[in-house]
């Protein structure tokens, strides 16, 4: 069996395990939260875009212990593998949605494409943000923070969004190198 | 004067008109005798006060029509949260404007649950906009 349709079997039956929340529910929290920091920030796109990324990049550090406790999944021997997993079980797991992985030549980056996305649901970007405010950033915190715990340091942008007219949610990230002994310096921060 | 072939729709907060569209036949858009659209408004808006006195004497949410003059109805649909949909027409049945309120309705739940739409203000979105006019052509 490849490792892809490993990690997608291994991504449904975790998904059957955890507990579930309401979808609505959990889509209005988020927009409560983005919300409020675009409150906080006074209109300033880059700001809320980097608080945004800031609070996935603390749900980052923390989910990914969680998530290699519950998943067992098997040691990954390259960025290819890792892409999978994070795409095939951890998105499924956590969010249970299917997405789809796309590798790139070389293999240092690789693309994740989410049909499906549970946070913009509802949501529908006024004229002054449409263009700027990265609504689903929250995502690349997410990757950048939980890869960085694994010594990958990545670095993620969303290239596509619903909400700006694409017909899907795109998501790239990019390994920038291999970290060579504990976490990041961000970390020590926290 | 003929019968006005436009059908004017209100949505109306507590102290303002948060959204308004005129939807005219295909063909003839764009046609509109302006003192025939103001005459129009005039008559939605002057309806208010007696949508205030429907309010409590049904328990539905669409209250039927509430104000005629001459040969234009104001029907009215009242949220739960207060907000009111008035609908300027020229006689439609009764089950057809029920059906145009329930859809409106759900377009205004969905754009509710928006988290950049704040309650009681303005709605500016286009997507909206275009999605009533839709379903108010049916109606024409």
């Amino acid at each position: 069996m490849s490792s892809k349709s490993s990690a997608a079997a291994n991504g449904q039956a975790l998904w059957a395990k955890v507990p579930k929340a309401n979808a609505e529910l959990f889509a209005l929290t988020y927009g409560a939260l983005v919300m409020e920091v675009v409150s906080d920030s006074d209109g300033n796109v880059d700001e809320i875009n980097e608080q945004l990324e800031k609070i996935g990049y603390s749900i980052g550090i923390r989910s990914v212990d969680e998530f290699l406790a519950k998943s067992n999944s098997p040691y990954c021997k390259n960025l290819e593998e890792t892409a999978n997993v994070l795409g095939k079980t951890a998105f499924k797991m956590f969010l249970g949605i299917n997405c789809d992985v796309q590798i790139y030549n070389p293999p240092t980056s690789f693309s994740l494409i989410l049909h499906d996305n549970p946070l913009s649901l509802f949501v529908e970007l006024p004229d002054n943000y449409k263009d700027t405010l990265q609504y689903t950033i929250l995502y690349c915190g997410v990757i950048r923070g939980a890869l960085e715990m694994l010594n990958y340091k990545v670095e993620c942008t969303l290239i596509k969004s619903t909400l700006r007219g694409d017909d899907v949610d795109e998501i790239k990230v990019d390994l920038k190198n291999i970290l060579q002994d504990g976490a990041g310096e961000d970390y020590q921060e926290e | 004067m003929a019968a006005n072939p436009v059908l004017l729709f209100l949505i109306v907060g507590k102290n303002e008109p948060l959204y308004e569209a005129e939807i005219t036949k295909r063909g003839i858009s764009g046609n509109t005798d302006t003192s025939v659209a103001r005459q129009s408004y005039f008559v939605v808006h002057s309806s208010l006060d007696l949508v205030d006195r429907a309010t409590w004497s049904s328990q539905n949410m669409y209250l039927k029509v509430v104000d005629k003059v001459n040969q234009q109805y104001v029907s009215t649909f009242l949220t739960a949260g207060n907000i009111k949909f008035l609908l300027l027409h020229s006689g439609k049945s009764e089950d057809t404007i029920k059906i145009f309120f329930q859809e409106v309705h759900e377009l205004y739940v969905q754009l509710s649950m928006n988290p950049f739409y704040r309650y009681d203000t303005p709605i500016t979105s286009k997507e909206f906009d275009k999605r009533v006019r839709n379903v108010a052509r049916r109606l024409v």
